[in-house]
């Protein structure tokens, strides 16, 4: 029932058209970002490098693919969450406020598994998004300007990470990525379990990465015993696989806490959903 | 020997400090057709929400084909189909794709022609590929039926399934719900607020009020051996009531007016007392009656 359910899932969420504002505003968005680069990009890379120029003599290509997916994934995985919410916080409270989920809840499934089918489906969602990031960021970026090593601008320094030796960091980049959205789609999930209308949820959702951003971002010492716990604080840790030597233990931690979150606000939506009165 | 599909005892439900449903029992017996009679806001929607677990009952037992709903929900909810409120269905997706996707979770397999046999017995043939967002208030709740049959269900519960519809559509869900009752032997049970409806279709009924249940038993018995409120409208209503007082001793008139005189009286003799009348001269202006059951439930409208 569980799968039957999730196919349902998948089928409601490509026939809903809010579903592809996500992919149209990652390909708008992209486009954009590579349009621009390829027509200007040389002088805001000149103006980037401009204070290394008296120590370091930089040859090759710099602007290639492989700065344009680090430059567009650090650009956009602090925005995506709202596209992930727009789908994923609607799963529970929208078919509530239409009056649908009374009509499921009448079915022989359990409560678990319709929650259960609404996760997998919005993780689904979730991956497929990604992938499309991916996709528009690292292919296209290829295509559009080609291969070449990398130059990244970390706290420790300048790094340069040769052309070959880049290909699985993003793989691995892109599966944090996707790690952190997830968390963020449990959590819109759990916020939707409790809400009977649409815009709630999404609108909670994105208050609460402003708020954790923020107070990631403020080096307050009250604060500062929270930050490593925040889900806006791992959302970045795709950055630590462009390190050299890449920081296993930091993004081993990290991979724990997404998932810490994932498991956390999954349970609290199962409980809810569990003891939950249809009234609408 | 008749089988209970349905047996509810001493069903509560509150929300916050208001309490919904105070003492609901009823029980529904093997294809009938069961009418579940009150006014707006006796508790009907949400007695039958906690029968379907869509809502937790605070106190009571729900036995529904002798299943308990909350230990075998899945076992139970597989042999009812049910419309609840209103016939809700996803807006951006054709009356075919609907019925398939709750289909896929209502517990049996039905085929592709199944769904499209189920649509044509609805009378919703040729309009199966339209988006659910182009249906008519009567379509709609023909596809609330058709979700609710797609399965072959032994129960049937339909939450005013005639609300909102013009005459015809009342006639043809009627006649529908008849359809399954005689030709199909579907338990059915009927929420309603119209006596006039539940007379019509329900061979036994309950009526509840403010959350309670008032009388539950078959609707034959409960209308037509009841007694008859009459209101005669007289010439000289003293006169009228004093010879009430002097020949029909065990009548009380329950209001007098000017020119009119209302009391409860058994059917057979309402001819008596107009004879009684004409005989002493009085004049007869009109004669209502009403029965007492329907008298009642009227007032019971009439006060909220």
């Amino acid at each position: 029932m569980l799968l039957k359910n999730t196919w349902n899932e998948l089928i409601k969420i490509l026939a809903k058209p809010r579903s592809y504002i996500g992919f149209g505003a990652l390909t708008l968005l992209i486009g954009v970002i590579l349009v621009a680069m390829k027509a200007d990009g040389q002088s805001f890379i000149s103006f980037v490098t401009a204070s290394f120029e008296q120590t370091l003599s930089f040859n090759g290509e710099i602007l290639n693919g492989n700065l344009m997916a680090f430059v567009i994934l650090q650009m956009l995985i602090i925005h995506v969450p709202l596209l992930v919410a727009l789908v994923t916080g609607d799963l529970v409270s929208g078919e509530a406020a239409m009056g649908t989920l009374r009509m499921m809840a009448t079915k022989p499934i359990s409560r678990s598994a319709i929650l259960g089918s609404k996760l997998l489906a919005g993780a689904i969602y979730t991956f497929l998004l990604t992938l499309w990031m991916a996709f528009m960021a690292y292919g296209v970026g290829q295509w559009m300007f080609g291969a070449g090593d990398l130059i990244v601008l970390n706290n420790d320094g300048l790094v340069i990470i040769p052309a070959d030796d880049i290909m699985w960091r993003y793989f691995y980049g892109f599966g944090l990525a996707y790690l952190s959205l997830l968390a963020v789609a449990t959590m819109s999930i759990c916020f939707s379990v409790f809400s009977d209308n649409s815009i709630g949820p999404i609108v909670s959702t994105m208050a609460v990465i402003i708020l954790f951003t923020i107070i990631g971002s403020l080096d307050v010492s009250s604060f500062n015993t929270l930050q490593p716990f925040l889900l806006t604080t791992h959302m970045s840790s795709w950055r630590s696989l462009f390190e050299m030597p890449v920081p296993i233990d930091s993004i081993l931690n990290s991979i724990y806490i997404l998932l810490f979150h994932i498991v956390g606000f999954a349970g609290i939506s199962f409980w809810r959903f569990n003891k939950k009165d249809i009234n609408t | 020997m008749n089988e209970t599909v349905v047996s509810v005892k001493g069903l509560k439900k509150s929300f916050k400090a208001f309490q919904a449903v105070k003492n609901v029992s009823f029980s529904v017996q093997k294809n009938d057709v069961f009418g579940f009679l009150g006014p707006n806001g006796a508790g009907k929607s949400t007695s039958l929400r906690c029968m379907l677990s869509l809502i937790k009952a605070d106190a009571g037992e729900i036995k529904l084909f002798g299943d308990d709903i909350r230990s075998n929900r899945s076992k139970v909810l597989s042999k009812i189909g049910s419309i609840i409120e209103k016939p809700d269905f996803y807006k951006y997706l054709s009356a075919y794709k609907n019925l398939e996707l709750l289909a896929r979770i209502s517990g049996s397999s039905v085929s592709k022609s199944e769904l499209y046999d189920i649509l044509d017995f609805v009378g919703l043939q040729g309009r199966e590929k339209h988006k659910f967002r182009t249906f008519s208030h009567g379509m709609k709740q023909r596809l609330g039926i058709a979700q609710a049959l797609m399965h072959n269900p032994e129960l049937i519960i339909l939450d005013e399934p005639t609300t909102g519809l013009d005459p015809q559509g009342i006639v043809d869900i009627r006649n529908l719900i008849l359809k399954l009752s005689k030709e199909q032997g579907k338990t059915v049970i009927l929420s309603s607020h119209q006596l006039a409806e539940i007379e019509m279709i329900a061979n036994r009924m309950v009526i509840i009020n403010k959350g309670e249940t008032l009388i539950e038993g078959s609707v034959h018995d409960l209308l037509n051996s009841s007694n008859m409120v009459v209101k005669f409208q007289l010439d000289d209503t003293n006169r009228g009531e004093k010879l009430l007082v002097n020949d029909f001793a065990d009548v009380n008139v329950s209001k007098a007016s000017a020119n009119e005189l209302e009391f409860e009286i058994e059917k057979i003799r309402i001819a008596d007392v107009a004879e009684c009348f004409v005989k002493n001269n009085l004049r007869i202006y009109s004669i209502e009656q009403k029965r007492k059951l329907e008298d009642y439930f009227i007032n019971m409208i009439e006060e909220g």
